[in-house]
């Protein structure tokens, strides 16, 4: 398969995937406002998944289109990070999720916007300024949590915690990515990333997370037991009338 | 000079705006807090049946018009909350009514959502039937809920539209997506032109709303417009309007058409609709399920302002 | 616990000054501009944002109107048309 094709897919599935589980919180936010401002975030996931999943299908050439990937592929062949798929916890989970996922995006899609492959340069972009955006969301969050009651501390601990055994699959360097010119090699991401989320973890009062067994294997298609029933929700209704335009 | 009531009488005599710090009638006030209070539940319980289907959205296009819908009406239930407050009561309070059944939202939101076409219908015959109610709200005597409802209006424009195209579209499609339009249509239309409330021989509060330019059409009228306009769109569509009674009266310009059931509209604003209790619950559990959040947030102001103080002193 | 209400002014684009859109509920001041940010600027509506909390904003009264604002209505000399301008006189 295509590098540039595979490296794509996986940017735009990372995004699909996340897009999904924001989008799980509208009308269950802890306030109306926090409504619109998830429903926002999500909006800009999905805009991107778009626009990556299209690049995707016209550089493989075989005449998919963006719902055609991400209807008709299976679990196997989804690239997305474990991180995304996790199902959603409480809002202290949902935020420290945003805050480890954007931060990574956010160093990510900066060194993109200098590439030599203009779509994906143009992609990164204009994503760039949205991230930064989820990043500046999700540390105002996690400092009110983090610094907030006994209560929102324990949740926003236990929130970091839980998901730290699956940030370091963000940072996995691999054969793609040296010899891909255009691919940010990810492993060159992770001390500022380190640095950058330490410091929100630090201001908010809550302990850094301790090394742990790290997952791994969603780059190559080998996801957790959640991404079925994610994915069996998002393509049913696409997959029940094949061929059919909506 | 006239003051007080005298001159709130004489600005609505003049079709003139009321504004929060003017002497008004208390019954004028609680008609209204209690009107903009139920659109406003209505916004975000009507969240609800579409959010249900942003999940399955059949295509990524679909599925980003759908979550800028859902997000819409989050952002227009707070709009109206926050003109319910220029009245001197806390959305807090107003929430706390709405989850204990005190206060009621549009009955149409405790119908199902069952297929995808039902979000095509929604957004077609539900918000095209808000927005005939709507649109005369913004010249309502009361200046925070008008502008609130200039506002709605405008961002609500493109939701009728979107439901209108999933329908077109489907219609358009396999005989599959056909029945499913069809389908959708035979189940929401009735529930729609209950929308504008008991006919006006049986309407309690519509008298003295109108004589206080809260409201400016009857309940019949509106319905009548509703179906005016929807009726030769469905021709369009190619849909069969599930009214047997239906004809086109060419002496009046307008259409006939069955009644719809009031009875079922009394049960299902008592409570005995297909979702009312699911959709409740549901709202109940967000609010309570974000408790501690808003608390936590709170206690962060507390302590920041605290240690400002503690650093300017 | 209540939150506080911020009233909200948008500026809708630059040489504009900045209009009351509508109020919120947020904990604190940077909440206050985020939320604003999310709910009254989704559609590029403004290009900067003020939030005021509600409680801090004095108004005048309704009572207060006639004194405050009527005693203005008879100074027809603050305006350009009180004065008659003879024919012919240009760029006056």
């Amino acid at each position: 398969m295509n590098d540039l094709f595979v490296y794509t897919l996986r940017l735009g599935d990372d995004a699909l995937i996340a897009a999904q589980r924001t989008a799980e919180w509208i009308a269950a936010a802890p306030q109306l406002e926090e409504d619109v401002a998830l429903g926002n975030i999500g909006l800009d996931q999905l805009g991107q998944a778009r626009s990556l999943l299209q690049y995707a299908g016209q550089v493989e050439g075989a005449d998919r289109s963006e719902d055609d990937l991400a209807y008709f592929r299976d679990e196997r062949d989804f690239l997305n990070l474990q991180l995304c798929e996790l199902p959603n916890g409480d809002f202290a989970h949902a935020m420290a999720r945003l805050l480890y996922f954007a931060t990574y995006q956010h160093l990510l899609y900066e060194e993109l916007r200098g590439c030599a492959d203009e779509m994906l340069a143009g992609v990164a972009g204009k994503a760039v300024k949205e991230v930064a955006y989820h990043v500046d969301h999700a540390t105002q969050w996690v400092l009110r949590l983090g610094d907030g009651t006994e209560e929102s501390h324990r949740r926003m601990q236990a929130g970091l915690d839980a998901l730290w055994p699956y940030t370091a699959e963000m940072f996995e360097s691999d054969d793609l990515v040296r010899r891909l010119a255009v691919a940010v090699d990810p492993s060159t991401l992770q001390a500022e990333w380190e640095r950058r989320v330490m410091a929100v973890i630090d201001e908010s009062t809550c302990s850094r997370p301790v090394a742990s067994y790290q997952h791994s294997g969603g780059r190559t298609g080998r996801h957790t037991e959640h991404l079925g029933y994610l994915l069996a929700e998002l393509q049913h209704v696409a997959r029940s009338h094949p061929g059919a335009t909506w | 000079m006239l003051a007080g009531m005298d001159s709130f009488q004489a600005t609505i005599d003049a079709d003139g705006r009321i504004e929060p710090r003017d002497a008004m009638p208390e019954g004028y006030r609680k008609t209204l807090i209690r009107q903009i209070a139920q659109h406003a539940h209505s916004e975000i319980i009507g969240m609800q049946p579409e959010g249900n289907w942003i999940s399955r959205a059949p295509s990524l296009r679909r599925k980003a018009i759908l979550m800028a819908k859902v997000q819409d009406e989050a952002g227009h239930g707070l709009y109206l909350y926050a003109a319910a407050e220029t009245l001197g009561v806390d959305r807090a309070d107003l929430l706390d009514l709405l989850h204990s059944g005190r206060q009621k939202y549009s009955s149409i939101f405790n119908y199902p959502t069952l297929t995808w076409a039902d979000i095509g219908a929604i957004g077609w015959l539900v918000d095209g039937a808000a927005i005939v109610n709507q649109v005369p709200l913004c010249r309502c005597s009361y200046g925070p809920y008008a502008r609130a409802m200039v506002r709605v209006c405008k961002e609500e424009s493109f939701h009728q539209r979107q439901g209108f195209e999933i329908l077109h579209t489907l219609c358009n499609g396999t005989p599959a997506q056909k029945a499913m339009a069809q389908d959708a249509l035979d189940r929401w239309w009735w529930p729609s032109l209950m929308m504008f409330g008991p006919p006006d021989s049986a309407s309690t509060h519509s008298e003295q709303s109108m004589a206080w330019g809260i409201k400016r059409h009857s309940n019949d009228e509106l319905r009548q417009r509703f179906v005016d306009m929807t009726v030769p769109q469905a021709d369009v569509l190619g849909l069969k309007v599930p009214d047997e009674g239906l004809s086109y009266d060419e002496e009046t310009g307008h259409y006939r058409f069955t009644e719809p059931d009031y009875t079922e509209l009394y049960d299902v604003v008592k409570g005995n609709g297909p979702c009312n209790q699911q959709r409740l619950a549901h709202r109940v559990k967000a609010h309570e399920d974000g408790a501690w959040v808003r608390e936590a947030a709170a206690a962060y102001a507390g302590k920041q302002a605290s240690r400002r103080e503690g650093s300017a002193a | 616990m209540i939150e506080p209400l911020w009233e909200v002014f948008v500026r809708s684009r630059r040489g504009l000054s900045h209009t009351h859109v509508g109020s919120l509920h947020a904990p604190d001041a940077t909440m206050a501009l985020r939320n604003a940010r999310d709910v009254y600027t989704r559609r590029q509506e403004g290009v900067s944002i003020w939030v005021v909390r509600a409680a801090d904003i004095t108004a005048s009264s309704p009572d207060e109107k006639d004194e405050f604002f009527d005693p203005a209505g008879d100074k027809v000399y603050r305006h350009p048309t009180f004065y008659q301008v003879p024919e012919g006189v240009e760029h006056l």
